[in-house]
């Protein structure tokens, strides 16, 4: 067993994670930085495409109050407005921070250049040219983390679980991946900073990583969860055909820029028929357009593999160039030619809206626990504004690494109890020797199959209790030990990936069933509309080997903004 | 769309043993990636065989890097193709197992 020890423990080194670390060490704690994969390589802050949302004024004139009414308004009503606050008043600040690491927003006339994305008011969101927002932020982070010696970075280490000692947590126990060696890992803070879930979907934009670690890891902590029914589908993921070197969430950026045509099999814009027009211009926001692509398809008006066709044949050679010169280099390497063809697209797991339930000082209910990023519920609410992703990242990453650099310098020591472990250590360390193991990875696609099918964004009572007596069918398949682990063990790490992903689909499932209503990212086809009587939050919590549903009433703005 | 078959002969194994080639087929539609092949491998035939990737698709992670005919690559931009296609872990780098390295800069590392 390898010990480590440190002030503040982050878990999760994307772009909240390694904002955390940063402002921990900033406030003078020692940092230990952790992540499964590589550091600043996984995760979706690398993934990001283009929008980040900031009223910063730039474009036009803006206020954050203004940000603030849209992400309310995207939210239907369950945005904990404490949080969405926090993200759309501190937007500025951490944009302006990045700037000055010279990510290198798009400017234009001599000022950072804001677009117009749908759901926003006025141009407000800034972005890195040629769909480098991601990497342009990844790359940027980490040269600030390199610099500061009191952050120690460790990469391929999974955390398993975190230690909790009378009822605090005091530590983590992790897998080495290159090894196999158990960790112990003392912290007198610790920052759960994973992301989201979307790896439970066959489709998706995210990194093989975002399982659903941190859900996982805070519930059997004793934290709660919040809105875990509500999945986020981005409408025009790429369907076809096969390219490779390019990440499916591609067509948002060329949305922006060239509005583009959105058309089913026979040709014909479809948007108008469900609520909203487009005429030449992005304004769908993603609720509304991933369920006109589905009722297309459903009504036999699909494209061929089974999506909508994105058309971009309307726009001038020199102008698709002018916008995105490289890319279309590349595109042509996939023998795509968008002045001669359109592509496929259809709905893919794009954002979880929910997670950690966390304050605006992003403590948990479990103390010396926080959560940053995608990996706290709340913010966004039953459906997130476009652009809010990386802001969160960024806002929540800071304000965790600051309040847990706080918490830790206020404690003596960690409290870690070697007797509090021994349950998480011993998992790792004694091993199933089971000869019928199951094959790990087709499970997990088995999953990824059965979350697609039954618990996409469009949901039905029985899809859902099918999906549920699956889970459980599933999770005795799987078994209570994992396999035996060598370097680099994939079976072993799948096993580890599959328990918290079918708690945490289960924790999606339960919510799902419970809210009889449709709204934002949750549209139940046997209660088509929206009640006012489901303004109600839905908590999740572990109770002795059981999950536990409550509901709360949503808490509204205290007073209307701007 | 047609399937066809690639061949892949792996070379397998963990470090201080002698390596094992091993070879697989495996059914693609033309336009697949060798990571979707080698994901294939693990799904169907042989869920222990190691291969190191995040970002699946986008070549954004930067992970999956292998050798491919003795030349360095990327699994995740490399098509599979009908016949044989030899795959190994980089050369220049320690062996985990099987095609994961120890790509990590050192001072990432939990062990020296």
């Amino acid at each position: 067993m390898i010990r480590l020890e440190t002030d503040v423990l982050v878990i999760g080194a994307g772009g909240a994670g390694i904002y955390a670390a940063i402002a921990a060490a900033r406030d003078g704690c020692s940092v230990q930085l952790i992540d499964r994969s590589l550091i600043g390589r996984g995760g979706a802050t690398v993934m990001a495409q283009m929008t980040v949302s900031v009223a910063l004024g730039a474009q036009c004139p803006d206020h954050w109050e203004h940000h603030l009414a849209d992400t309310l308004a995207a939210g239907r009503g369950l945005c904990d407005p404490a949080l969405s606050q926090l993200l759309c008043e501190n937007a500025a600040p951490r944009i302006r921070e990045m700037d000055a690491w010279k990510v290198g927003w798009a400017r234009e006339d001599g000022h950072i250049k804001q677009v117009h994305a749908p759901g926003h008011d006025r141009p407000r969101c800034v972005y890195v040219d040629f769909l480098n927002t991601g990497p342009a932020v990844s790359r940027t982070l980490r040269a600030q983390l390199n610099r500061i010696p009191a952050i120690r970075r460790i990469g391929d280490v999974l955390i398993t679980d975190i230690v909790v000692h009378e009822g605090e947590a005091v530590g983590a126990v992790g897998l080495h991946l290159v090894s196999g060696e158990t960790v112990a890992l003392e912290a007198k803070s610790i920052v759960i900073a994973t992301g989201g879930l979307t790896r439970l979907y066959r489709r998706n934009s995210g990194s093989l990583n975002m399982g659903g670690d941190g859900y996982a890891l805070a519930l059997r902590a004793g934290a709660e969860l919040v809105d875990m029914e509500f999945v986020q589908f981005f409408p025009i993921g790429h369907l076809a055909p096969r390219m490779i070197g390019m990440d499916p969430i591609m067509w948002d950026p060329f949305r922006y820029k060239l509005g583009g045509r959105l058309l089913n099999a026979a040709g014909e814009e479809f948007a108008d028929r469900y609520g909203q027009a487009e005429s030449g211009n992005y304004v769908l926001t993603r609720d509304v357009a991933t369920y006109a692509i589905y009722k297309e398809v459903e009504a036999g008006r699909g494209s061929p593999a089974g999506g909508a066709y994105l058309s971009f044949a309307h726009v001038p050679e020199a102008e698709l160039r002018k916008a995105f010169g490289p890319v279309i280099d590349r595109l042509a390497k996939n023998n795509i030619d968008l002045t001669k063809m359109p592509v496929e697209v259809a709905p893919i797991a794009h954002y979880h809206m929910g997670g950690v339930r966390a304050n605006a000082a992003m403590e948990t209910r479990v103390p010396n626990l926080y959560a940053a990023g995608e990996a706290v519920g709340g913010a966004n609410g039953a459906n997130r504004l476009s652009g809010n992703g990386i802001t969160e990242a960024f806002v929540f990453g800071e304000r965790a690494g600051t309040t847990a650099a706080a918490r830790a310098k206020a404690r003596a020591a960690s409290g870690w109890n070697d007797a509090a472990a021994a349950r998480a250590l011993e998992l790792i360390g004694k091993r199933s020797q089971a000869a019928a193991a199951p094959n790990t990875a087709a499970l997990l696609i088995e999953l990824q199959a059965l979350m697609s099918d039954c618990v996409g964004p469009f949901r039905t009572e029985d899809k859902l209790q099918q999906a549920l007596t699956k889970l459980q069918q599933m999770q005795r398949e799987l078994g209570p030990l994992p396999a035996a682990a060598t370097q680099y063990d994939m079976v072993c790490l799948d096993w580890f990936d599959l328990r918290n992903m079918l708690l945490v689909a289960q924790c999606v499932v339960r919510a799902a069933i419970a809210r009889k209503e449709s709204r934002g990212a949750h549209q139940r086809e046997d209660f088509p509309g929206m009640l006012p009587e489901w303004n109600l939050n839905q908590r999740l919590s572990w109770r002795e080997g059981e999950l536990s549903l409550e509901r709360v009433p949503a808490v509204q703005p205290a007073a209307k903004v701007a | 769309m047609t399937t066809k078959t690639a061949r892949l002969h792996i070379r397998r194994g963990t470090p201080g043993a002698p390596a094992r080639i091993e070879t697989f087929e495996v059914p693609f539609t033309p336009g697949q990636s060798l990571l979707d092949g080698l994901r294939w491998i693990r799904a169907k035939l042989d869920p222990t065989l190691a291969i190191r990737f995040s970002c699946i698709n986008a070549n954004a992670c930067k992970e999956c890097m292998i050798e491919l005919e003795g030349k360095a690559a990327y699994a995740c931009t490399e098509r599979l193709r009908e016949g044989d296609m030899h795959v190994a872990p980089l050369s220049n780098k320690a062996l985990v197992h099987d095609l994961v390295t120890e790509i990590a800069p050192r001072d990432e590392r939990l062990l020296d």
